[in-house]
């Protein structure tokens, strides 16, 4: 009798009612918990993102298709764009800084943990306002639905006599209302990194996933803000008959252009800069060496922080500024490259004379240098102004700034999933899959974008429907819609290796890579509370001097 | 696991980081510096660029009063804090009212320049850019001073039920740290819309 109440009783701790495990989740204000919302939220944009590209490139697999209708191809590019940059990098990003740096620095939580809460929500009701533009984004109007303004939404196109209903507006305060939560969780990091490092651990000894996200968060500080002010200034034209880009009235649509890229290129680099934390985590482990020049690869950090403030006009060069601006921009976005470089020098340096392992995670670190220095390569052909006057506006362009945030970013953030899943699930992810995911990507990535160069060489200008046949473009987009489909592929092994190994993957343990880094000393996953004992360093690999205390790194530094 | 940490030895006490209300503070004002600068710099781009009146130089009189008024509540809030830090709750009382009342009379001012702008030169918002330009810069720094006057009157009131003692001065000084910002982006904006726009 009482062992079978023992029996309930132990039944009822086992199996929480749903609800309450849902409520949990959503008052949560742990950093874990906040980290891993961001990182589902932006999983669930990026197949919503995938299956928009997809239709893109279906509709575009052979000329006169019509696949979807020109009205529709315009909404699928444009929210395409939006839902990638705002709903799937970024939150993807902010997911991993809020999961780690705290663990990393040896923090319990976050600076601020409700502000933390208030951002992720924020970013999240911000993605689905986007999305809810397909129901209501017709207004009283009957006006087209989502937005089709494309990503960088150029004013006149905003005004109200071009974009009737309300598809605009969902655009504005989706991506005002989510740069709000962007803003409040790069405060939440910079407060976090400079007030709650754990003794020992000096700016000079910080693991560069730290240094880099405070750089991001800085960059988004001071970028993300002209964004929401141009928002702002879109939405007193929209709505209380304001001029700002009010060309009829006086105002200036090349305002709106440079306010949008003022925005735009350091937000390029918010989204590859942790991409660049990721593989100075990743890639020194697989080397069994520690980071080369770490000094150098912090400044060369902050020096790009800089630089891309300065760059933003190289996207405007086809709107006729003087030669004065046009060589000013050409030279800084040429200088941007140099410390860029100087990453890449030290990747590599990290790599030489290493006992390299080739796995999952390395691997996708690996075809990150190679594709990120292709991308960089085409960016500073593009930099320079003649070329990009030839080139502006075409499929070359949407081939670079892929090769970037696929080949160089969404690389890194698969290697950073293959890396930290054990930490956070405490499940390995099956090898075996893994494998194949990264093959089957790096075969359709290339497919798809190193092909894309070339109809964009021939002519093929972005952002249409669909072409003439016999312009020498139709087999290089039937190969390009190719890849897209194995890239596609691809992702569904990925999340089918995400479902499946989260209940049949082998225990990881608490450090399955052999690493050196805080985060590995706690077990998978972390205790709610992360340190029993808040812990003290005192080198760059914390975790090397406790393995080895004959010959720990602190004796060197 | 953590208490095996290799620890060089450190005194404790010795690891001392900088407050996190400040930092985020600090965070606050170089984002909303951001805005401003974008709002600032729309200001001038358009300057003198309507293609109808009113103009700034026919409607636009300068706030010398209320500027005073503003700036000076800068200075009641530094001393009132200082009050706080020594535990001068009197002293800390009156002087965060003079800088809600100063601030509140500065925000009078606006309202005042905006009624005769709209009701005597019929300026509004949509007129013409120096209208849109105009209502949007001064509006958005007359909502950070609303923001910021709500704010110090939550703060005011939990002083008069004696919940703000000197424990509470790095707090009060975050939120001075944004006061003393919107006194020195009405400085920006001042000499932007009063002096150079016309």
């Amino acid at each position: 009798m009482s062992s079978d109440a023992m029996a309930i009783r132990a039944a009822e701790i086992e199996g929480r009612p749903w609800v309450e495990t849902m409520h949990d989740w959503i008052t949560t204000v742990d950093h874990k918990r906040l980290g891993i919302l961001y990182i589902l939220f932006a999983m669930l944009f990026l197949v919503i993102g995938g299956i928009e590209a997809i239709l893109i490139r279906v509709q575009l697999m052979h000329a006169h298709n019509d696949f979807v209708s020109p009205q529709v191809f315009n909404r699928m590019f444009t929210m395409h764009g939006t839902t990638m940059i705002f709903f799937v990098i970024m939150p993807f990003m902010f997911g991993f800084a809020n999961y780690l740096v705290p663990l990393m620095i040896g923090a319990r939580d976050m600076a601020f943990p409700r502000l933390n809460a208030f951002s992720f929500w924020l970013t999240a009701f911000g993605g689905f306002l986007l999305y809810f533009s397909f129901l209501g984004g017709g207004g009283l109007y009957g006006a087209g639905n989502a937005p089709d303004v494309g990503w960088w939404a150029y004013a006149p196109l905003t005004s109200r006599a071009f974009s009737p209903g309300h598809s605009a507006d969902y655009w504005t305060i989706a991506v005002l209302v989510s740069g709000f939560g962007s803003i409040g969780t790069a405060t939440n990091i910079i407060a976090t990194i400079l007030s709650m490092r754990c003794p020992g651990m000096t700016l000079n000894r910080m693991p560069l996933m730290g240094w880099m996200t405070l750089v991001m968060s800085g960059l988004v500080l001071i970028s993300i803000s002209p964004l929401s002010a141009a928002q702002i200034m879109l939405l007193v034209d929209r709505y209380l008959g304001g001029h700002f880009f009010d060309t009829q009235a006086g105002g200036s649509a090349a305002l709106w252009m440079h306010f949008f890229w003022i925005f735009g290129h350091p937000e390029v680099y918010i989204l590859v800069i942790p991409a660049f934390a990721f593989a100075s985590e990743i890639i020194p482990v697989f080397s069994r060496k520690p980071i080369f020049g770490y000094p150098v690869m912090v400044a060369a950090t902050v020096c790009i922080g800089f630089i891309s403030m300065s760059v933003w006009a190289h996207h405007m060069f086809t709107i006729g500024m003087d030669s004065a601006a046009n060589t000013f921009f050409v030279l800084t976005t040429m200088a941007i490259a140099v410390p860029t470089g100087i990453k890449i020098f030290n990747w590599l340096g990290t790599m030489w004379g290493g006992k390299l392992q080739f796995k999952t995670p390395m691997l996708f670190c690996i075809a990150f240098l190679f594709q990120f220095l292709i991308a960089g390569l085409t960016g500073v052909m593009l930099g320079a102004a003649p070329f990009n006057w030839q080139l502006s506006g075409s499929y070359f362009v949407i081939a670079h700034f892929h090769y970037v945030i696929v080949g160089a970013i969404l690389f890194c953030m698969f290697g950073a999933i293959y890396y930290w899943y054990p930490k956070i699930t405490g499940r390995m992810l099956s090898e075996g899959l893994g494998k194949l995911h990264f093959w089957l990507f790096v075969i359709g990535f290339h497919l798809t974008f190193d092909l894309m160069h070339i109809p964009g060489v021939l002519g093929m200008p972005r952002r249409i429907y669909t072409y003439e046949p016999g312009r020498g473009w139709d087999s290089w987009n039937f190969i390009v819609s190719i890849g897209a489909f194995i890239q596609g592929i691809a992702t569904l092994l990925f999340l089918a290796n995400l479902v499946i190994s989260y209940f049949k993957g082998p225990k990881a343990g608490n450090d399955p890579w052999d690493a050196w880094t805080l985060e590995w000393s706690v077990s998978s996953p972390p205790p709610v509370y992360n340190y029993a004992v808040i812990p003290t360093v005192a080198s760059r690999r914390p975790l090397w001097d406790r393995k080895h205390p004959e010959d720990p790194d602190s004796r060197y530094e | 696991m953590s208490e095996a940490t290799t620890s060089v030895a450190q005194a404790p006490g010795a690891w001392t980081l900088p407050y996190r209300g400040k930092v985020g503070m600090a965070c606050l004002i170089i984002a909303e510096s951001a805005i401003f600068t974008i709002f600032v710099v729309a200001y001038l781009y358009y300057a003198g660029k309507s293609l109808t009146g009113p103009t700034p130089g026919e409607v636009l009189e300068t706030p010398i009063f209320f500027t005073v008024c503003l700036l000076s509540s800068s200075l009641t809030i530094h001393f009132a804090t200082r009050f706080l830090e020594r535990g001068g709750r009197g002293g800390f009382l009156g002087l965060w009212f003079l800088t809600i009342f100063l601030g509140g009379l500065f925000l009078f001012g606006t309202g005042r320049e905006w009624h005769r702008l709209i009701y005597d030169h019929g300026l509004t918002i949509s007129t013409n850019l120096f209208g849109t330009t105009y209502y949007s810069l001064v509006g958005l720094h007359a909502f950070h001073v609303t923001v910021g006057l709500i704010m110090l009157s939550i703060v005011f009131l939990f002083g008069l039920a004696g919940r703000v003692g000197s424990e509470q001065t790095a707090r009060v000084e975050t939120l001075s740290m944004y006061w003393h910002f919107v006194d020195v982006v009405w400085i920006v904006v001042f000499t932007v819309v009063y002096i150079l726009g016309r």
